[in-house]
């Protein structure tokens, strides 16, 4: 079986957490036999093709005079860019992008409707003239390529997805790793919601990471249960053993939340907890890994709180970094207001920390040795973390067995799944 | 009926506890807030079980003695603080079990006070624990306990014999399999080394047919009838002698629904028993007096009723449940000698094996099997909850015991104090002694010296024969003084004696001059030769007088 897949981002040129996740599943899927077409906006060359082939869409060739393609460019909207579009960039980031010229601004409007275009690839300012670039570039690539069905990752690929099932016939699966409630809360952009609902509606099967995700899609957007399958996240090996070797510099216990401060993620609740923990015991260190655009209101709060000299943050981590702050790091909290999957706290137990998540998160659906709290009930989450300190028996035990859990949590068990959800749809046709 | 004929007894014991559950305890409250306890949640169940099974449940068993008077007889555990929950939550509860004692017809057991697991670590403990039960159930019930049941029906020789030195020589426990093997459990047995001690082993397939599977639909044999149950009791080979159907009493109305029809066969069972089948009714003490054991039963490691396994992984055996136990279990000594009623208290409350129970890791596969019984959504969460409020406990015992400590604290400074003083006057006493005999020594010496003086003064002359006596010092000391010509001279007329002592005291220059004086001594006079005599002499008187 051959797959025509939808990304936005492919290993090693990675901001999130989708471009991990598709990496490992095409692994997995490679293992089970299948082909995969994988095309990104824009490939750098580098990448990992050996479980798969990358088509670069910045390649494809339109033709502009085509009737088809001017039937879609005339859909296709252009859109100002909001700041909860891009949920992946620092505030800095962010303003540079958004201070564009004018003239700048009517020269990429009419590039993107030429033949050729180099697509950024990344979540900028164009990001939705992108995403509609990006349409037409599906449409063209399943016209030339030879492929059993679709899938799309994310609403960056729906669009594609969209357009060349159009194009080929052929079925659709698209792919839903975080929705715009995760992103966004309850104010949602709406266009955002418009292109995820339209992709799931017209995909043959959706693919959530978690039943928390599943059940967002099923009750927010409406789309018919039966339609809806979870095959939830799984993990890579760890790719550096050497990295557990990594000697810890303070005496003092260290306490990490790891990933972007958005909203999303719920840093406020840590830097609350961490208060908490700190008035009954000194002996802690909390650090805040990352970036996002609740940073500067974080540093404000645990100042205002008088706990920085045992509050820290590192601004963003990457790569092995990260595997070396978790080597440092003896409790891992994850405390996501809504987090569809979170791969994060696998990785941690990977490298032998206890985890504590939020019960709104898809991981605390297949974690087993894992202390799960409310986001909110930051009472609780002192609790665990002030336990997981000081109750020596309880993190040897999450250490012993969380390691195996996450052992067994492979992406070539999810890509079992993947490919049953595959059949249903290609078998059907 | 054949004239030899023996009535078979089937034995009813049924186990009613419930612990005290912990509130949610954060480690904030530690050292802050000592109230451990969900009296919402303690309540509510103690009042839910009891209107649905203890009070139906005990109405049947007295319905049921008033209808077949003697014949028909039961026995109960009841935990130390489950009474105390009655007392608290359900009196009326406690009033009927009272009932039920009156009627004669009730044997009362005992255990452990808190449904604890004291009998696998800690000897002093457990004797305690069945002490103050026992005494608790002869104050409740005024009927003094004669049978022993351990918490979940642990036993092993170990614990039988600590529990036969109590006195106690009729225990129940566990019929498991992989401890009788091809024997039934359907005889009286006895202790492994002791004679005397006799032991009741539950019909685990009996009594589990009523206790788990009474409304379990897709079981072969539902729905169970007093009628098919009798039957069963008819199939048992007639020389075994006793069934022992023990159960929790919450069987009835709780764990199997009053809808499933288990009142109605409770109620139907005894006259079906007298009816169609040989047996009666007996209690446990009653069976322990009718038959002798069959034979000893060796149980070298501790058995218990629960799960497949019966064995202890409900409650121990996981890292978590063993750190909390052993914990626990350290403060014991302290605890041991505190006279605090709250510290005591929450003593017996935290023992209660259920805490350790939360945190078994086991059913993390098996699906929901303890999920109705648990207040917690997983293990991890009992052991920090139990692991802060025992934390905060330990700080109690820690500041409150101390009271105990202190006050032999006290003894010993007060000891320390007086021996100090003793000590004190001793040495002072000594350094008088002391001062007086160094005095007194003074005295003497001084006495001795001018005697010596005295005799000193006595003394005429010397001679040169006394250099013989002479230290090598002295001798040296005259060296010097003397013209060495003249020594030699003098040395002429002395003995070897003398000179013996001389020449090896003598310098190197010294020497050399007597062996050249010696070589070529002159002649001289008398009265000369008497001269250098006298002035070597007069230096020997010197050399003394100093």
């Amino acid at each position: 079986m051959k797959v025509l897949m939808f990304g936005w981002e492919f290993p090693p040129h990675i901001t999130g957490g989708l471009g991990t996740a598709s990496y490992g599943m095409t692994k997995g899927l490679l293992k089970q036999g299948i082909k995969v077409l994988f095309v990104v906006p824009k490939a750098y060359g580098d990448e990992d093709q050996r479980a798969i082939r990358l088509i670069n869409a910045s390649d494809v060739l339109i033709d502009v005079e085509d009737s088809e393609f001017v039937e879609l460019a005339k859909n296709l909207t252009y859109m100002e860019i909001g700041s909860n579009l891009v949920p992946y960039l620092d505030p800095e980031e962010f303003k540079k992008i958004t201070n564009e010229t004018q003239l700048e601004k009517q020269l990429r409007k009419k590039s993107i409707f030429s033949k050729k275009y180099e697509f950024s690839g990344k979540y900028g300012k164009n990001l939705l003239e992108e995403v509609s670039r990006y349409a037409l570039v599906g449409a063209s690539i399943a016209k030339q390529y030879d492929f059993d069905l679709i899938h799309a990752h994310d609403w960056l690929a729906y669009y594609a997805g969209v357009a060349a099932k159009k194009a080929s016939g052929k079925p659709l699966v698209v792919h839903m790793h975080a929705t715009e409630f995760d992103r966004s809360g309850e104010n949602i952009n709406t266009i955002v919601y418009d292109i995820e609902r339209n992709g799931m509606m017209a995909a043959d099967r959706v693919i959530a990471v978690s039943n928390l995700t599943r059940n967002i899609v099923i009750n927010k957007y409406g789309i018919p249960s039966e339609k809806v399958v979870t095959v939830h996240n799984a993990i890579e090996p760890v790719e550096n053993p050497d990295i557990l070797q990594v000697k810890k510099a303070v005496k003092e216990k260290v306490v990490t939340f790891l990933g972007r401060i958005t909203f999303q993620k719920g840093p406020e609740y840590f830097v609350e907890a961490a208060h908490k923990v700190l008035q009954k015991d000194r002996n802690v260190r909390f650090v805040m890994a990352g970036s996002g655009d609740l940073m500067n209101k974080m540093i404000r709060r645990a100042a205002q709180l008088k706990i920085t000299d045992r509050f820290h943050f590192t601004g963003f981590l990457k790569g092995s970094s990260v595997d070396r702050m978790f080597a440092l790091s003896d409790v891992f909290v994850m405390p996501s207001v809504s987090e569809p999957f979170g791969l994060v706290p696998l990785e941690a137990m990977r490298t032998n920390v206890p985890v504590i998540v939020s019960k709104q998160s898809g991981v605390a659906e297949v974690l087993k040795h894992a202390v799960k709290v409310d986001f909110w009930d930051v009472n609780a989450m002192a609790d665990a973390i002030y336990g997981l300190l000081h109750y020596k028996a309880l993190s040897q035990m999450f250490i012993k067995y969380g390691r195996d859990e996450v052992d067994n949590l492979k992406w070539e068990n999810a890509a079992k799944k993947i490919l049953d959800v595959y059949k249903s749809v290609v078998i059907g046709k | 009926m054949e004239n030899n004929f023996v009535m078979r007894s089937i034995c009813f014991y049924f186990q009613v506890h419930q612990p005290f559950r912990l509130r949610t305890y954060r480690f904030f409250d530690m050292g802050v807030d000592h109230y451990y306890y969900d009296e919402y949640l303690n309540r509510s169940i103690m009042q839910r079980v009891a209107e649905k099974s203890y009070l139906p449940a005990n109405k049947v068993i007295l319905d049921l003695i008033k209808k077949h008077g003697d014949k028909f007889r039961v026995s109960y555990s009841i935990s130390g603080i489950a009474i105390e929950q009655f007392q608290r939550y359900a009196p009326e509860v406690l009033e009927s079990f009272k009932k039920l004692a009156k009627t004669g017809n009730v044997e009362f057991l005992t255990e452990t006070y808190a449904h604890s697991l004291a009998s696998l670590n800690n000897k002093d403990e457990f004797v305690r624990q069945v002490e103050q039960h026992s005494q608790m159930i002869e104050d409740v019930f005024e009927q003094k306990p004669v049978t022993f049941r351990n918490t979940e029906l642990i036993y092993s020789d170990a614990i039988g014999e600590v529990v036969a030195e109590m006195g106690y020589k009729t225990i129940l426990t566990e019929g498991a399999k992989h401890v009788l093997g091809w024997k039934s459990p359907n005889y009286v047995y006895k202790h492994s080394y002791l004679d005397d001690v006799k032991l009741l082993l539950k019909n685990f397939r009996l009594s589990d047919d009523i206790a788990f599977r009474f409304s379990d639909y897709s079981w072969p044999e539902w729905p169970l009838t007093a009628d098919k149950f009798v039957g069963w009791l008819n199939d048992i080979e007639d020389k075994q002698q006793v069934v022992n159907l023990f159960m929790d009493y919450e069987t009835f109305g709780e764990h199997q629904w009053a809808e499933s029809g288990i009142f109605d066969f409770l109620k139907a069972l005894p006259g079906k028993v007298f009816e169609l089948t040989d047996f009666d009714f007996a209690t446990p003490s009653e069976v322990a007096a009718k038959y002798e054991p069959i034979s000893e039963i060796h149980i070298p490691h501790p058995i218990s009723w629960a799960d497949e396994e019966r064995d202890l992984t409900a409650w121990l055996g996981n890292e978590l449940q063993d750190e909390a136990f052993d914990k626990l279990n350290s403060i014991r000594e302290k605890v041991k000698n505190c006279d605090d009623e709250d510290i005591m208290r929450d003593w017996n409350y935290l023992q209660a094996s259920d805490h350790f129970y939360y945190m078994c890791t086991k059913w993390f596969s098996d699906g929901d099997v303890h999920r109705y019984f648990n207040p917690y959504p997983s293990p991890y969460e009992a052991f920090i909850n139990y692991m802060n409020v025992l934390s905060d406990f330990m700080i109690r015992v820690d500041e409150k015991c101390k009271a105990m400590d202190d006050k032999i604290k006290d003894k010993v400074d007060e000891f320390a104090q007086t021996a100090k003083e003793t000590l004190k006057d001793l040495s002072e006493k000594a350094e008088q002694t002391f001062d007086e005999v160094k005095e007194s020594a003074k005295k003497t010496s001084e006495k001795a010296k001018a005697k010596a003086e005295e005799t000193w003064d006595g003394v005429k002359d010397y001679t040169l024969d006394d250099i013989a006596k002479m230290s090598n010092a002295k001798i040296k000391q005259l060296l010097k003084k003397v013209d060495i010509e003249e020594l030699t001279h003098v040395m002429k007329e002395a003995g070897d004696e003398v000179k013996n002592r001389i020449i090896p005291n003598m310098t190197k220059t010294a020497k050399k001059k007597y062996d050249e004086f010696e070589k070529e001594l002159k002649k001289v006079k008398k009265s000369d030769f008497k001269k250098y005599k006298d002035k070597i002499e007069e230096e020997l008187k010197n050399l003394w007088k100093k």
